[in-house]
């Protein structure tokens, strides 16, 4: 495999991702490293082809941001919005990750092996993410679809606002967020669970230690008995 | 005198007429009444209804022996307008300043959203997608898509992105700064649904934030992420509803908009609380000035290239409205609320059906429910075959052609070529409060409120 290397240190941002922008046809199976990221912003944003991209380093805010298709590795941490609004593809963080990573996220998969931030997953729209640690307050709020996997703990206000999204989480929940409940885990869901695991390299992580949760659905409508909870 | 006689005089002693309270009158009444019985609060759309301060306290000087006047029909008097200078590949031209402002597919049917698309095509201007995301329809039709990047990220994708000529990042809009969408169930059919990945048929609140990003040394950061995305080919908006337009029209510049839109709180929205629509925000005349204000002291405003655009809206009618707009500092405007209404949004010939609805034309404003009889603020398919989109597409295309002229009529008369030539000297007011918040002259004097002593 071909592989590309471009280092920020001697080459603009602009021009290694307008570079990855390019035809498909010339970048699927292509291997491309960034070198010294250093963690600037918007590092791989809005890729649209079958190409692995492996930034050595740390990688500012919004990180494969929009992916479509691509495989972007992180070996560092990722800040901000790492993985937001991404369509397919996966992205890998292998050191830690900050607030709202992968949100909006509508498809693919986001891995992070440390902790995540605040919010994360926030307004989920489809993806699957996993994280190897713990997260911050407020993830899942408002997600809408996908599943959330987490194999240390939950902040407060878990799943707040949640509509049809899936959080499973191993550790504690420090607390639940408006019209989030526990739930049954299924057969399916657990099947959802172990194949999220196996693909995020967690095949040893048991899926039977994990709760559940989502919507108990009771904010669906406006009513005057929900006045409280708006 | 009898007895009788007597009695007859006390019973003739003059009554008052019967006096309604000015604080608590026939609506406020009917407010307590509604609320009481449903213990929640009223939702509805459109703008604000409450008379405010507005262009129509505003007058053109013209010309005389001081100035001097073009010919109306046969001297020039330019309207065009470039959107997009500072960092785009790819400005935007448009033929007119009228643009069609941000408006969803979900709130609005399929059918009005095409006529849209058509009408602002043919009239050389530009329409604007909105919460829940860009529709094929809607894209085939529109020759300039100006695409909203809204804090629920409904619908929103790369590839829609990359297919837009613009991108709008939605902060707020006038009829709800600080707020969120809301579109009730009856609206959230399959399509919609399946469009903002949502549950069919569920009352959708969108958020009021965006889910990443916080502050303007984020807001920096997004807007050079969607710039990276869209490989820096397409302007950038951001749209405000004025509130403090000096300090976040200078953090929109600052943070990189290309363009920026201002939307007084006369604006439309789909659906949102009564007391959010009437109580929180400015009225659009009070907001050009700062705004314009906060371009010039960032150097920023008609410098060539360098220039960042002013789009307005909120209540705009008419090309009086949009030669006063334009005079006070404005580069464009925004119709929604007008483009409806020259669709056929409240027409007096479904009279009989507005009743039935319990309200009359022209005072229709219960959006949300969709049941809206001339099928434009609907997504039930019987009603929305009311509207036929090339139709209503040519009469949107007329009025704004009306506007355009009519706004050249008054630049003429102002003696200027090009509508961007009026200026704030051509206008004096017709109150304090106006001239005070246009900060043009009380009509006849050279007293400006808080600039110039009386």
């Amino acid at each position: 495999m071909e592989t590309l290397k471009f280092d920020l240190d001697a080459k603009p941002l602009r021009e290694v991702n307008q570079f990855l922008h390019g035809d498909a046809s010339l970048l699927d199976g292509k291997s491309v490293v960034i070198e010294n990221p250093n963690g600037a912003h918007n590092i791989a944003v809005g890729l649209k082809s079958d190409v692995h991209v492996t930034i050595k380093g740390h990688a500012g805010y919004y990180a494969a941001g929009m992916n479509q298709l691509a495989k972007v590795t992180i070996e560092g941490s990722a800040g901000s919005g790492v993985a937001e609004n991404m369509m397919s593809g996966v992205v890998h963080v292998k050191g830690f990750a900050s607030n709202a990573a992968a949100a909006t996220a509508n498809g693919g998969l986001l891995v992070i092996d440390g902790d995540a931030g605040l919010r994360t997953a926030i307004a989920l729209k489809g993806a699957d993410v996993v994280v190897g640690g713990s997260v911050g307050s407020f993830s899942a709020f408002m997600a809408q679809a996908g599943n959330l996997v987490i194999l240390g703990d939950a902040g407060e206000g878990l799943g707040d606002s949640i509509y049809e999204a899936k959080i499973f989480v191993r550790g504690t929940v420090k607390s639940l967020g408006a019209d989030c409940e526990e739930k049954t885990t299924s057969p399916e869901d657990r099947k959802i669970l172990a194949d999220l695991l196996a693909k995020a390299g967690h095949s040893d992580v048991n899926p039977d230690s994990f709760k559940q949760y989502g919507s108990a659905r009771t904010l669906y409508h406006f009513h005057v008995d929900n006045a409280g909870a708006y | 005198m009898s007895d009788d006689k007597s009695k007859d005089t006390v019973h003739k002693t003059p009554q008052t007429t019967p006096r309604y309270s000015a604080t608590f009158d026939e609506y406020t009444n009917s407010e307590i009444r509604r609320a009481a019985a449903t213990g929640i609060y009223d939702i509805r759309g459109s703008g604000s209804k409450r008379k405010l301060p507005h262009f129509d306290d505003l007058l053109f000087l013209g010309a005389s022996v001081s100035r001097y006047p073009l010919e109306g029909y046969r001297e020039k008097c330019g309207t065009d307008v470039i959107l997009g200078t500072r960092h785009a590949k790819k400005p935007i031209h448009l033929k007119t300043p009228v643009t069609i402002a941000g408006m969803s597919f979900g709130s609005l049917s399929g059918p009005a959203k095409e006529s849209l698309g058509r009408g602002a095509t043919a009239a050389g201007t530009s329409t604007t997608t909105g919460d829940g995301g860009m529709t094929p329809e809607e894209r085939g039709h529109s020759t300039t898509l100006v695409y909203q990047y809204l804090p629920s990220r409904y619908g929103m994708n790369p590839d829609d992105l990359r297919k837009a000529d613009a991108i709008e990042l939605v902060v707020g809009q006038g009829a709800k700064p600080g707020g969120g969408g809301m579109l009730l169930g009856q609206k959230i059919t399959k399509r919609v649904a399946k469009m903002r990945c949502l549950p069919e048929g569920i009352d959708q609140r969108s958020s009021c934030r965006h889910p990443d990003w916080t502050g303007p040394d984020d807001l920096e950061i997004k807007i050079a992420e969607i710039r990276e995305i869209t490989d820096w080919e397409k302007p950038i908006y951001v749209k405000i509803g004025a509130t403090r337009p000096y300090f976040d029209v200078a953090l929109a510049v600052k943070a990189g908009a290309d363009v920026v839109v201002l939307d007084g709180m006369q604006g439309g929205t789909a659906a949102t609380q009564e007391v959010f629509i009437e109580h929180v925000g400015l009225p659009i005349l009070s907001a050009i000035r700062p705004a314009v204000k906060a371009l010039q002291d960032l150097g920023v405003y008609r410098n060539g290239k360098d220039s960042v655009q002013l789009i307005v809206s909120g209540g705009i009618r008419n090309g009086a409205d949009v030669a006063k707009a334009i005079a006070l500092g404005a580069d464009a405007v925004a119709i929604g609320t007008a483009a409806l209404i020259a669709l056929g949004d409240n027409d007096p010939h479904l009279e009989e059906e507005y009743k039935k609805l319990g309200t009359t034309a022209g005072a229709y404003d219960d959006w949300h429910e969709g049941k809206d009889p001339a099928g434009i603020t609907t997504q039930d398919p019987e009603l929305m075959k009311r509207v036929d989109p090339i139709k209503a597409g040519h009469r949107l295309a007329n009025y704004i052609a009306v506007m355009t002229m009519e706004a050249q009529v008054v630049a003429r008369a102002c003696g200027k070529s090009h509508l961007h030539n009026l200026e704030p000297e051509d206008l004096v007011a017709l109150t304090i409060e106006a001239s005070a918040m246009a900060q043009v002259p009380l009509a006849g004097t050279s007293w400006i409120p808080g600039v110039t002593k009386f």
